[in-house]
């Protein structure tokens, strides 16, 4: 073939078959786009981890947009004032910090009663950002503090799944988490809570732990070290971490996963983690003396056995002196141990387990032995309902995970599983641990997930690569690749693994709408604020809390005693910025029982009480009017029954008739006299609160009250909030005596 | 205090009497009509004054003068003159041999009075807490009582022939007033006078007790930072210490009567304030330390926007509440440059109605980098100067500070702020921003790309590096593989185009260049296969690679042969047919062989 021919023959060529040389040229880019699956994957996987970040954060702010950037609860408004005063006065004051704000006249340690992790988070946020220039305001931070979390988690999430099982699995769970309604609830914008950034810390411990045992390597187990300790100064349930680690390597000794790594990281872990979390004041010396650390001490021992084993086994070369050797070490073992732990805490050097533990374990415990405990409603056994409601496709999928999980065992594996199980038992005996069960239903909901859909796509891609080459070799060979196509498959797979599929991204689908319902219905109201729906359907707010509160910030004497039932506590301190008696750090029962006392008593044996506690005002929360029903009135039985808990003066079926808790002309005489009901009913007898009803007629109970004649002798009103939520009375100094 | 005041009086009157004080000039004031509006919490006290020079001498100034007790809550003093219509400067004097009870301003002339000439002046002064409640604490459902005192008899050190005066009171209860000679009550109108020729420094104490419905709003202290942005937004932000000076509550609040309808009880109470804020004001906000307040009400239109804001709770006497509300401005309507300069031209009080400012703080923030500031001011205020830092600040934004005690409705007048700035300066925040990002940015490049492990001899880093090199051999390898893939792709379109044209000499020369291409490859593949099989880090991928190299040199061979078969059937002239069943079982393996090639490549992507 000429050379001088060439050019003019590819040219003809070249108009003459202009499709081939498209499907070619197609063929090539597509080609040439797989060259850099790589890069392509990696840009994929960013973009949908950066889009998940935002999207876990935005998704709550639902309650900033709809009312304010305001703080929501109770507890919150305690970690505000006490942040406020850490960015004012700085780290060492707020340490050494003594509030005679609240518990008069006793009064706080805050710095050696607080985990101080929140705080100092928002604080270093909020010096970074005015470093940075930007002189934002405090509030700001810590709205946005939870939320700010919420998303870091859904990194370490994606990190963690990325660990014990693969990318995708670890997407997924980005994915879920990011929008879960059970973690929602505690992380939406305003919930400035410890559980915020406890939830950030506990995963963070975990996935890096997990990471330590599964390369063995110092460093990781010492980044879970620092990870614990920043558990530890951010919550209590840091407990949570010091059991479940010890009870994890426990079970890989037993299924016999002992390794080196093993060793490493857990002994790492534990050491630093422990010497680290004494440096919190709140924490201290627990950490080496009460009963829910010691597992861990006694795992940490028995690694050193182990270890020590396999030393002497590796020396002996002769297994039957190593059997009776083994026998007397570990039963030695097991008995210095036992009378070590013994004598500790028969001589009180080890303190027994405390109420909330053994309420975890039973949880009946609380119910009969620390009504304080048993009186929060977030502390009652989670009702199936919510398990749905905050879990929803989740907890179908949790089995299917678990199924993956031991078709695929490994030690991450194994630590996720245990994660699981354990937390969901939490979760099922009180609710406000669903939180904690949460990352892991969510990591093995995740992985469920992954395999699915990768089994499915994978069925998927080989048909279609099968069919694609065959469509490459053109139409001369159709014949050949139509029997290729047709062998090595069963029938209908293909269609069967899009049904699959097309059934996943429904439920998937169904999933986000229901988180994003729950959020916006449920999770996203700031109890302070009572929102409702008038007659032509516009938003009527209630915010008779604040007003009240910010009465007493600016209307009464600076060194005034405010008393209230402890729910209050936090909130008075913060907004109206008053000295209280009890508040939401219930740490001395009997204050609050004096204060139970108080309210459950007549008016001149409560005079007394509040004049011992010199107490100037008193203030209750009364729904009567607009139908409120979580006030005082309900939550009465408690504060008798807390009361009575200490004061045996104060019989609770002497407030009850027939067993049952009644306010009408029925209710015990007792009930009709005591403080409480004088000061929510203080002539709500006069006032007509429903057409057609008579005067005096409580719309949160729906009856019409018994005492409708309430004469104060020592008290006179002082406030009540234009809907009656909130009633502040002042105590009157005593009458002169002639 | 107020018996304490009116024995200050008779002080005061015997020792003028006894003084009879030459220091002032002998002006006669020929007709003296006062009338005193106290409908609302301040009096407002409007005079018409006709002055005539009998004396020789001639007169340049002239002197007001008012009790203590009055003196020291003077909010406001303005005089003119009617014709022609000119604002007279007032300033404090303190002439020697006056008591220490009585104050006394002295008003410039527009022109010297000589002999015989007369000269109307209108003065307007307002008081604050003149009107004292008494009693001084009521209960929630009392009325509101106050009192005023003053003279029927104009003070003054000059000789009034005939002066009158008229009190206006609320429409509502008097409960009583001082009766002397020609006093009459018209309605709510309280009229004394005409008095005829009266003494220098006559004095006659009277006491109006009534009723008062007007809010008793005070703002201890108010502090007002108007922010001048220079993209397009002036931010006014306003912090309210509000009280109510009437009456204090004693007893007790009961909300039943304070909402019982139709007599609600707790009238000493307010409800609302009303400001009146600038038309195009936008962006509104009413809050408070513990977060928004929802009760406010807003209308506007072009030549206002009014707001009307409810605090948290209504006010009694003594009750207190700290507020902000804050708003956004349209700089063109504010912001005007004359000679070089530029200047904010912007209202100095408040823009509530019927509110007193105890203590007025006016802080105007100017951008970063303004210079030469100067103020104009329509009255005396204190000035300082301070900085302040907003986002994204360097040096700090200089802000000016305007102090004023006791401000009235009056002061509401514009104040001028110049000063001088370069747009330039505004390009600096966004820079700051971009270089920001782009430090940033570099940083991560340079994270990415430079090597910063510590030990460079440790196992780990050199395994590190040599995968790195196993992995670049690697993707090596597949760009190769998939140039051969192509290359037999395109073996397979020459087949094609022969079955369409049956030109073999086209196809034989597709069949050569491709030839050439596999046979560079391969030798470009070899060394790579060595480095794979030699390297220890990849010794569980090189079997991988050695298999797919076999198995593309099979499907080379597989193609040739499948190619030359083709080739030769066409060259004998074969039915198609004929040369489809010769090559169907070389198209079956090759395809076979092609899908294994292509999991080998996938398996190698995954590494």
């Amino acid at each position: 073939m000429g050379g001088k021919s060439e050019p003019a023959k590819s040219e003809s060529m070249a108009t003459t078959t202009t499709s081939p040389d498209l499907i070619n040229s197609s063929f090539f880019s597509f080609k040439s786009l797989k060259l850099k699956t790589k890069q392509q994957e990696l840009l994929l996987r960013i973009s949908i981890l950066g889009l998940v970040y935002i999207l876990a954060f935005i998704a709550r702010l639902f309650s900033v947009l709809r009312y304010e950037s305001m703080i929501h609860e109770f507890d919150p408004y305690f970690n505000y004032r006490t942040t406020l005063f850490l960015t004012e006065k700085g780290f060492y004051e707020f340490w050494n910090w003594f509030d005679s704000e609240s518990w008069y006249p006793l009064g706080r340690i805050i710095g050696g009663t607080l985990y101080p992790g929140l705080m100092v988070t928002a604080a270093l946020i909020y010096w970074a950002l005015r470093f940075l220039r930007f002189f934002v305001h405090i509030r700001e931070v810590c709205v946005l503090t939870a939320p700010f979390f919420a998303s870091n988690t859904t990194l370490v999430a994606y990190f963690f799944g990325k660990e014990i099982w693969d990318t995708g699995a670890g997407l997924v769970a980005a994915v879920l988490i990011a929008i879960c309604p059970g973690y929602i609830s505690r992380s939406v914008a305003g919930s400035y809570d410890n559980e915020a950034v406890a939830i950030f810390a506990l995963l963070l411990t975990f996935y890096l732990f997990v990471k330590a045992v599964n390369t063995g390597s110092l460093a990781w187990a010492l980044a879970s070290a620092f990870g614990y300790f920043y558990m530890v100064s951010a919550w209590g349930g840091y407990v949570f971490i010091i059991n479940l680690v010890p009870l994890y390597v426990l079970v890989l000794l037993i299924t016999g996963r002992y390794s080196m790594r093993l060793y490493i990281a857990y002994n790492c872990m534990y050491i630093l983690g422990m010497l680290l979390a004494m440096q919190i004041r709140f924490v201290g010396f627990q950490h080496v003396q009460s009963g829910e650390h010691m597992g861990a001490m006694g795992v940490f021992l028995l690694m050193q056995v182990f270890y020590f084993l396999d030393w002497v086994k590796y020396q002996l070369n002769d297994t039957k002196l190593f059997q009776t050797f083994l026998r007397i070490t570990v039963t030695s073992a097991i008995m210095v141990g036992g009378i070590a732990l013994g004598l500790g805490t028969a001589s009180g050097y080890i303190s027994p387990w405390t109420g909330r533990f053994y309420s975890l374990l039973d949880p009946t415990y609380a119910k009969d032995h620390i009504p304080i405990i048993a009186s929060v409603s977030e502390h009652q056994p989670t009702a199936w309902s919510s398990f749905m409601f905050d879990y929803h496709i989740l907890l179908f999928l949790f089995p299917a995970g678990l199924y993956f999980c031991f078709k695929r065992l490994s030690d991450a594996t194994i630590f996720i599983v245990m994660y699981g199980l354990t937390s969901l038992y939490f979760a099922g005996v009180m609710v406000r641990l669903i939180l904690v069960a949460t990352p892991a239903v969510c990591l093995i909901s995740a992985i469920a997930v992954s395999a699915t859909v990768k089994n499915l796509t994978s069925l998927l891609r080989t048909k279609q690569k099968v069919s694609q080459t065959g469509s490459t070799k053109g139409a001369g060979s159709s014949k050949a690749s139509s029997k290729v196509t047709l062998d090595q498959s069963q029938p209908f797979q293909k269609n069967g693994a899009i049904a699959l599929l097309v059934g996943v991204f429904y439920l998937l689908s169904r999933y986000a709408i229901h988180c994003t319902w729950v959020t916006s219905e449920a999770y996203s109201s700031p109890s302070i604020v009572l929102a409702a729906r008038g007659a032509h359907g516009n938003r009527i707010l209630f915010d008779d809390y604040r007003e009240a509160y910010y009465w007493l910030r600016q209307n009464t004497p600076t060194d005034a005693k405010i008393m209230s039932w402890w729910d209050y506590g936090y909130q008075i301190t913060a907004m109206g910025n008053r000295t209280v008696i009890v508040d939401n750090n219930t740490w001395n029962n009997t204050h609050i029982a004096t204060v139970g006392r108080a309210m459950s008593s007549n008016e001149d044996e409560a005079y007394e009480i509040m004049r011992s506690l010199d107490v100037n005002y008193v203030l209750v929360v009364f729904g009567g009017v607009t139908g409120y029903s979580s006030d005082d009135i309900n939550k009465f039985l408690w504060m008798v029954r807390i009361g009575g808990g200490v004061y045996p003066v104060i019989k609770e079926p002497e407030y009850l008739v027939n067993g049952e808790f009644r306010v009408d002309k029925g209710a015990s005489p007792k009930m009709l006299n005591c403080l409480m009901y004088k000061l929510c009913y203080y002539r709500f007898g006069e006032l007509t609160t429903e057409y057609g009803k008579p005067p005096g007629y409580d719309r949160a109970r729906g009856v019409e009250i018994g005492n409708k004649d309430i004469k104060l002798e020592h008290l006179e009103e002082a406030y009540t909030t234009s809907n009656w939520i909130v009633r502040i009375y002042r105590v009157k100094p005593p009458t002169n005596r002639l | 205090m107020k018996q304490s005041s009116v024995v200050d009086l008779l002080l005061l009157l015997l020792t003028i009497a006894v003084l009879a004080t030459p220091a002032f000039s002998d002006l006669v004031l020929s007709k003296v009509e006062r009338r005193i509006d106290v409908t609302s919490q301040f009096a407002r006290v409007t005079k018409t004054l006709k002055v005539v020079n009998p004396g020789s001498e001639s007169v340049s100034e002239f002197m007001l003068i008012f009790p203590k007790f009055l003196g020291n809550n003077l909010a406001y003093l303005s005089v003119k003159t009617k014709r022609p219509v000119a604002n007279l400067s007032v300033k404090k004097a303190d002439p020697k041999g006056i008591p220490d009870s009585i104050s006394v301003y002295s008003v410039g002339l527009p022109k010297t009075l000589s002999k015989g000439d007369t000269l109307t002046l209108e003065v307007v002064a307002t008081f604050t807490n003149v009107l004292q409640p008494f009693p001084e604490k009521i209960t929630q459902g009392e009325i509101h009582l106050v009192m005023l005192q003053e003279s029927s008899q104009y003070l003054s050190p000059y000789t009034v022939e005939s002066q009158s005066l008229s009190i206006k009171l609320p429409n509502a209860r008097i409960e009583s007033y001082s009766k002397l000679e020609n006093t009459k009550l018209q309605g709510s109108e309280l009229k004394y006078g005409p008095y005829k020729n009266l003494s220098p420094f006559s004095y006659s104490p009277i006491v109006v007790h009534f009723e008062s419905k007007a809010a008793f709003s005070v703002a201890e202290k108010l502090v007002r930072e108007i922010e001048v942005s220079h993209w397009g937004n002036v931010q006014v932000t306003e912090h309210y210490n509000v009280v109510h000076r009437g009456a204090q509550l004693k007893g007790e609040f009961s909300r039943l009567d304070f909402q019982a309808r139709p007599n609600p009880r707790g009238a000493s109470a307010f409800r609302h304030l009303l400001a009146r804020l600038p038309p195009r004001a936008h962006s509104i906000y009413y809050r408070d330390d513990i977060g928004n307040i929802s009760t406010s009400e807003m209308q506007s239109d072009s030549k206002k926007t009014e707001l009307l804001i409810e605090p948290r709770f209504p006010l009694f006497g003594g009750w207190k509440t700290f507020f902000t509300i804050g708003y956004g401005l349209p700089l063109s309507d504010f912001l005007f440059a004359s000679e070089g300069k530029r200047f904010v031209n912007i209202s100095f009080g408040s823009p509530m109605i019927d509110l007193v400012t105890e203590k007025l703080i006016v802080q105007v923030v100017l951008p970063e980098g303004s210079k030469d500031i100067s103020v104009t001011t329509p009255f005396a205020v204190k000035q300082s100067r301070e900085i302040k830092y907003s986002h994204l600040d360097i040096a700090g934004r200089p802000v000016v500070v305007l102090e004023k005690d006791n401000v009235v409705l009056d002061h509401n007048q514009h104040i001028q702020v110049y000063y001088k700035f370069s747009n330039i300066n505004l390009l600096s925040e966004p820079l700051m921003l971009i270089s920001g990002f782009f430090v940033l940015f570099i940083t991560c490049i340079i994270y990415t790309r430079a090597d910063f492990s510590i030990s460079k001899s440790s196992p780990t880093y050199l395994a590190k590096l040599q995968w790195d090199e196993v992995l670049a051999t690697l993707q090596e390898v597949q760009s190769i593989i998939q140039k051969c893939l192509a290359a037999h792709d395109k073996l397979e379109a020459s087949l094609r185009d022969l079955s369409r044209t049956g030109d073999i000499q086209t196809c034989k020369a597709a069949r050569k260049s491709t030839d050439s291409l596999l046979k560079d490859l391969s030798k470009e593949l070899k060394p790579l296969q060595g480095f794979l099989q030699s390297s220890p880090s990849a010794s569980h991928i090189s079997p991988k690679v050695e298999e797919l190299v076999v198995k593309e040199k099979e499907l080379q061979e597989k193609l040739m042969a499948k190619h030359t078969t083709v080739v030769e059937g066409y060259e004998k002239k074969s039915s198609g047919r004929d040369i489809e069943n010769r090559i169907a079982s070389q198209q079956q393996k090759i395809i076979a062989l092609r899908q294994e090639i292509e999991d080998l490549l996938e398996f190698i992507d995954e590494i």
